[in-house]
Order: C-alpha cells, then sequence, then structure tokens
C-alpha cells in the first residue's frame, strides 16, 4: 500500500515541475518524471506474492513468476518516452537558438 | 479482405522508411508514393463498404489463437464504424497530400514532410483499427508524435512555440491514458476489449469503474480538444502550415479523440447515466465556448481553429445524446438517430474544415497575410478559391443544400425527440453564431472592396485548385447521404455497430 | 569541438570495443536473457557516442550532413517490414507470423525469428540514438 502511495508522490513531484518551473528543461524533466512515476506503478501492478523473475533457468519444478504482461507494457512505454523526450529537447534546441532565452515568460507571444 | 487488414498499417509505414532512402535519389518519389499509397487505401475501404456484406473482421496478428477462450495476442476488428472512420481518414489525407505538393515547395526538406504523413496516417489507421487497449496507446503516440514535428514543420517563432505547449499537454494527456489502461488491466486482468467488455458486465457500479472512465474522457478530451481542455488548439492549428491545419483540425482530433471515447464508451464500459451526463454536458460546453470565442478573432486561421472546437462540441452532443436515450433505457430509435447525426456532422465538418482551411492556406500563399483587417476584395483575382470558400462557408453554417444543414438538423431533432429542449435550443443559437462569424469571414476577405497594398496576387497553381474544387463538390454531394439506400450502406452500419453495443465479436466463443 | 584530455582518450580505446561487444551479446541473447533490441541497441549507440566524445568530431572529420546513420536507421526497419511480410508469403498469410523452425527452449538458435527481429530493432535503435545524437549536438545548423 505505502509503495502505492510513493508513487503517487513522485506524480505530484512531476506536476510541480511542469506547473511552476520558468526554465523550458526543468518542464522537461518534470515531465519526465511523471511518465516514471506511471512506469512504477505499473510494474507494480503486475506483482504477485513470493513471485521471482519470469526466466525459464534449466531444472525448475513449476515456480511462482510475477506477471511479464505489465513489463513488456513498461518496455514499450519507456520507448516511446524517449521519442517524446528527444523531441521536447529538438524543440528546446530551436527555440534557444530562435529566442536567445530558456525562459518560458519571455516565449509568449501568441494570445487571443 | 480479412487478410488484407494489416496493409492499412504496413503500407503507410513502409512508404514513411522508405521515403528518406529513396527520396535521395529521386526528388519526386516521395509525392507519388504518398498519393498512390492513400489512393489505394481509400478505395479498398469503399469497396469493401461497398460490397454490402457487414460481418465484423477479426484478425488475429501473429496467428495466436486464443487458449481456453481467453484471448492473447493484438486483435485488429474491422467493423462498420471502423470503415467509416477509415474512409475519412485517408480520403481527407489524400486530398491534402496532394494539396501541399506545391503548397510546400517553399519549405526546405520536403521528403520529412511527406515521411511524417504517411506515419501519422499509419498511426490513425491503427487508432481506428485496434481491439486492444495498449495496442491503442503505442499507435495513439505514434500519431500524436508525428503531429508535434509537424506542427513545428517551418521552425519561425509562433510555430515553436506553439509546438512546445501541444507537446506538453499532449504528453500529459498520453500519461492519463497510460494510467487509465494500467488500473483496467488491475482490475480485469486483461487488454483485449471484448474481453474486458464481457468481464466489465459484473462490476457496474464499482468505483473503481467510474474513475477509469473519467479518466479516459480526461485523455481523451484532451487529444479531441474538448472544453476545458481546449487550451492548445487555437496555437498549434493556426501556427502549423495549411496542408497540416486540414490534417490535424479534420481528422486527427476525431480519430484519436472522439472515435476512441465512441468506441470504449460505448462498446466497452457498460452506459451509466452520471457519464452520459458529464460527456452532454461537455459537448454544450465546447459548443458554446468555442462559438463565442471565434467571433472576436483577428487572424482567420485562429478564427477557423475555434470553430473547429465549436463544430467538435456538436458530434460530442450528438452522441452524447444517444448515450443519455440508452441509459435511461429510452427508444432505441431516438439513440440511432441522434448517433447518425453525430457521425454524419463527423464526416461533414472533416469535408468542410478541411476545405476552408485549404482556401485559408491558399491566400496566405497568395498574399502573404493573415490578418482580417488588411485584406479585402479578393473575389475578383482569385474566383476558385472564392468559390469553394464560400462554399465551405454555407456548409459549415448549416444553409440548405449543403450538408451541414442536415446534419444539425439531425442532432436538434433527435434532441428535440428524446425531450432536452434546453441543449435544442442552444444548438440551434450557436448555429445561427456560426452564420455569423463565417459571414464576416467571407465579406472581409473576399467581398469588400480591394485594397490597394496587396495588388500582387494571383489565383493559386492548379495542384492546390483542384483537391479545393473536388471537396467543395462534396460538401454539396454528402447531403445525398440522408436518402435512405445510400445511408445505409454508409453510415447505418457505424450506427449499428455503437447501437447494439453488446454484440461485439469475441473470437474465443 | 575538441576531444577531451588524454586519460580519457586512453581509457576510451581500451573500452569501447568491450562496450560494443557487449551490447551485441545484449540483443542477440534477447530471448533467453533480460534485455532484447531496445537494451542492447542503446548500449551499442552509447559505444559510438563515447567515441565521437572523447575524440572529437574534428579527428573523426565526420561529414556535414548525418546521412549513413539515418540510412542504416531506414534499411533496418525495412529490414524489420520485410522478416514480418515473411510469414504473409511464405505460409498461412498471417502477418507476423513466427514461421522459422523453433528448436529447443535454452538454446541460441532457437524460437523461430525472433531473434532475427531482435537484430533488426537493435540496429534501428543504435541507428536512430546515434541520428538524433548526431543533429542535436555536432551538426547545429546556424538560425537564419
Amino acid at each position: 500500500m505505502i509503495v502505492y502511495l510513493l508513487c503517487f508522490i513522485l506524480f505530484l513531484t512531476g506536476l510541480y515541475g511542469v506547473l511552476t518551473k520558468r526554465n523550458i528543461i526543468k518542464i522537461v524533466i518534470g515531465l519526465s518524471i511523471m511518465e516514471f512515476s506511471i512506469f512504477l506503478f505499473l510494474v507494480l501492478v503486475g506483482y504477485i506474492e513470493n513471485g521471482i523473475a519470469p526466466i525459464i533457468k534449466e531444472g525448475q519444478q513449476s515456480p511462482v513468476f510475477v506477471d511479464p504482461l505489465p513489463q513488456a507494457m513498461v518496455l514499450t512505454a519507456i520507448v516511446i518516452g524517449l521519442a517524446t523526450n528527444a523531441m521536447l529537447l529538438a524543440m528546446a534546441i530551436k527555440i534557444y537558438r530562435k529566442h536567445k532565452t530558456f525562459d518560458v515568460r519571455k516565449i509568449n507571444s501568441l494570445k487571443g | 479482405m480479412a487478410n488484407l487488414v494489416p496493409l492499412y498499417i504496413i503500407l503507410p509505414l513502409g512508404a514513411a522508411f522508405l521515403i528518406p532512402l529513396i527520396g535521395r535519389l529521386w526528388g519526386i518519389f516521395s509525392k507519388t508514393i504518398t498519393s498512390l499509397v492513400l489512393l489505394l487505401l481509400t478505395g479498398l475501404c469503399i469497396a469493401w463498404l461497398f460490397a454490402g456484406d457487414h460481418e465484423a473482421i477479426v484478425y488475429a496478428v501473429g496467428g495466436w489463437k486464443p487458449v481456453n477462450n481467453i484471448p492473447i495476442g493484438i486483435h485488429l476488428v474491422l467493423d462498420g464504424f471502423s470503415a467509416f472512420m477509415l474512409i475519412v481518414i485517408n480520403l481527407i489525407t489524400f486530398l491534402s497530400a496532394f494539396y501541399a505538393i506545391t503548397y510546400m515547395r517553399k519549405y526546405t526538406a520536403e521528403n520529412n514532410f511527406y515521411a511524417l504523413v504517411c506515419l501519422m496516417v499509419a498511426g490513425m489507421n491503427g487508432v481506428v483499427l485496434t481491439g486492444d487497449l495498449f495496442n491503442l496507446y503505442v499507435f495513439l503516440e505514434i500519431a500524436s508524435i508525428a503531429s508535434y514535428a509537424l506542427v513545428a514543420f517551418g521552425v519561425e517563432k509562433p510555430e515553436l512555440e506553439a509546438s512546445f505547449k501541444y507537446q506538453v499537454l499532449g504528453g500529459m494527456a498520453s500519461l492519463i491514458i497510460l494510467l487509465g489502461v494500467g488500473l483496467l488491466y488491475w482490475t480485469t486482468g486483461t487488454l483485449n476489449i471484448a474481453d474486458i467488455a464481457q468481464l466489465l458486465l459484473s462490476y457496474s457500479g464499482n468505483r473503481i469503474i467510474i474513475f477509469i472512465q473519467l479518466l479516459f474522457i480526461t485523455g481523451f478530451g484532451l487529444k479531441a480538444a474538448i472544453v476545458p481542455f481546449h487550451a492548445w488548439l487555437p496555437d498549434a492549428h493556426s501556427s502549423a502550415p495549411s496542408p497540416i491545419s486540414s490534417m490535424l483540425s479534420g481528422i486527427l482530433i476525431k480519430a484519436v479523440g472522439v472515435y476512441v471515447l465512441i468506441r470504449l464508451l460505448f462498446n466497452m464500459f457498460a452506459l451509466s447515466y452520471e457519464v452520459a451526463l458529464a460527456i452532454t454536458t461537455l459537448g454544450v460546453l465546447s459548443m458554446v465556448i468555442g462559438g463565442i470565442l471565434a467571433i472576436g478573432q483577428r487572424d482567420y486561421k485562429r478564427l477557423l481553429a475555434y470553430s473547429s472546437i465549436s463544430q467538435v462540441g456538436y458530434i460530442v452532443l450528438g452522441v452524447g445524446t444517444g448515450m443519455l436515450v440508452l441509459a435511461n433505457n429510452g427508444a432505441n430509435e431516438i439513440a440511432a438517430l441522434a448517433i447518425l447525426g453525430g457521425l454524419f456532422h463527423l464526416i461533414n465538418h472533416a469535408v468542410f474544415k478541411g476545405l476552408l482551411f485549404m482556401t485559408a492556406g491558399a491566400v496566405e500563399h497568395a498574399t502573404g497575410i493573415r490578418d482580417l483587417n488588411m485584406l479585402g476584395g479578393l473575389a475578383r483575382k482569385m474566383p476558385v478559391t472564392s468559390a469553394t470558400s464560400f462554399s465551405g462557408s454555407m456548409a459549415i453554417s448549416g444553409i440548405p443544400p449543403f450538408s451541414g444543414f442536415f446534419s444539425k438538423l439531425i442532432i436538434i431533432i433527435a434532441a428535440v425527440q428524446a425531450q432536452y429542449y434546453f441543449v435544442a435550443f442552444i444548438a440551434a443559437v450557436i448555429s445561427i453564431v456560426t452564420l455569423a462569424y463565417f459571414l464576416k469571414f467571407q465579406k472581409r476577405i473576399f467581398s469588400s472592396e480591394e485594397k490597394t497594398t496587396i495588388d500582387y496576387v494571383r489565383e493559386v497553381p492548379l495542384f492546390m485548385q483542384v483537391p479545393m474544387v473536388i471537396l467543395a463538390l462534396f460538401c454539396v454531394f454528402l447531403s445525398l447521404l440522408i436518402i435512405p439506400d445510400i445511408r445505409d450502406i454508409v453510415l447505418m452500419p457505424a450506427v449499428d455497430v455503437i447501437v447494439n453495443a453488446k454484440n461485439l465479436i469475441n473470437p474465443g466463443l | 569541438m575538441n576531444g577531451m584530455t588524454s586519460i580519457v582518450k586512453t581509457v576510451t580505446r581500451i573500452v569501447v570495443g568491450v562496450i560494443f561487444i557487449y551490447g551485441v551479446y545484449v540483443i542477440t541473447h534477447g530471448h533467453l536473457t533480460p534485455g532484447g533490441g531496445f537494451a542492447g541497441g542503446a548500449i551499442v549507440a552509447g559505444a559510438f557516442i563515447l567515441l565521437v566524445l572523447a575524440f572529437g568530431s574534428d579527428v573523426l572529420k565526420l561529414k556535414t550532413k548525418e546521412e549513413g546513420s539515418s540510412v542504416f536507421e531506414s534499411l533496418a526497419i525495412l529490414l524489420f517490414l520485410i522478416l514480418a511480410l515473411g510469414g504473409f508469403i511464405l505460409g498461412t498469410g498471417i502477418f507476423l507470423n513466427n514461421y522459422f523452425p523453433k528448436g529447443i527452449i535454452g538454446e541460441l538458435i532457437s524460437a523461430g525469428v525472433i531473434p532475427l527481429y531482435n537484430i533488426a530493432v537493435g540496429i534501428e535503435v543504435a541507428a536512430a540514438l546515434f541520428t538524433i545524437f548526431l543533429a542535436l549536438v555536432i551538426f547545429k545548423e546556424e538560425s537564419s
């Protein structure tokens, strides 16, 4: 129970970073922290009591594995998170070259 | 046909990765292969729909058969609703890619544009065809990341800022969706949509199911730009290049937003009154706020973007009315009529919003100005653009005999029959407001007297005129979908799949 | 850009081959041990990036556009699609079918066509990460 609460606290930390920080890179890092908290939560969903890692070894008598499906989901989701981060950082580099600043408040030109 | 279902994902994906390889050698390869692939996919879907046999096709990827009646592996499901969305996606993308052949000449790196468009189409086709929740998330992300790159395509300052805002909000929406998928897996133990639909029959009223539904409404509502999650849409859709704006506003917000909401809330979760009330309220709010905020805009692409929010509100209102009637165990015919109005408005809006963004792009290509106060009297020098833009404006405002009139009429009639008179009254009032701001749009750009600063305008090239004329003709011909024979082929299979929600095919049984 | 100090250059000369071989081991044993295409591809990309960072792009005389690694990436994905379509053509008409003979569990050459998928994905991920690194860090285009 306390593990799920810690995942939620990590999510709130990332949300704090996205909402209050001014530097673009800190916003990107906050979004990454939020993503990783959801991945942790997904892996914890598949936990079974006294289970071991789902790898078949020689000469074992039908052990109890933890659920491998959330682990496959998280592997794919990590790759998607990589693509999202790469896109955000490329955008941040281009913004720096055009505006010469990383401050979000000075980039606000579209209004209305 | 059953073996050709994965072609909808393989062909655009293969084209997207062939284009950077071969496009270095032949400049013209990227444009021809994009057009050919999209034309082929549109033709395939129309052929299936008109063949008459509307049994749902379930394709098991990798050939994994169900074990003990539990489906393992990913299933691709092609039924009436998916086929309807596939026609809309591939047709509008084909016309936009055709329009982009001359429009994108002023940007560098044209090959990357066509590769990204093919990736976005592969992602959207995957979202529409899939029968598995996590596969839905993966294809949703493919389409979204391709659209982030496309919005920032010409790297000017407003485009980069709009794309950054879009990315941060879209990234948070995807996280909320992933959390919903994880919680649903925890509750039911499976990821297949048909299987979950059967397992959830015994769970109704459980609080965690309501929480998961709220998470999905938030996540997919942000992707569909429903108020109060609409803040990214005016910036992103007005700063993108025009063929991208017509694709984003015409199909992306519907294929990854409204389609998934309809599919999950009708076919997977059991209908409940509170969720239906929430959806209808959000639809009415989108309609009103989008319409009112569009009146005071000076930039014409921003006006079109706000009107997108309003029209998506109409679609969600139609579907929400159907959901309310079904949740109260009302008459099936009223629900079917409301959902028919919603889906008809979906295809209508894709056609005329695509057309309006294309004409806005034509005006920008010819004059370079985006402010309404500085334009005027272009009708004499750009006759084709002016006529097609007039057709699109009349269609979106709901003037007969254009197609927009019939779809809005069906939604209002269904709301009146279901005895929600207030909602029908608001829908009619917003329709008049839409007419007001589109008349202003037409008058300021095309009809009033000429300004002397824009003497240099000429008509746009032929490749840009042909898609606009085709879409303007569609605006008129789509009203033929009301005739019962044609309606039974195109629209009624989709409505049947949605209303008869418990007939989703489980291949294990 | 300049390279780093001579300590880093000496250690890199020794270590980069080991990292590359370790990455290839993780890719090819994806069906037996944890890892697989993505993790192994990231390690191989790490080897290349270490090389470029330690010696500097002037010494390596990199060309002005990142053409080579981008071609590798497209070729790897096309190889994946051709392998997936192989099931379509050579047999039962099902996409992504596992149509090579499956051997004994635990051997290196077993589990059908999955090790080939792992190799294609590993090459693709390594090429993609290296292309991103080159495009963002080394080949900076000046803003117009």
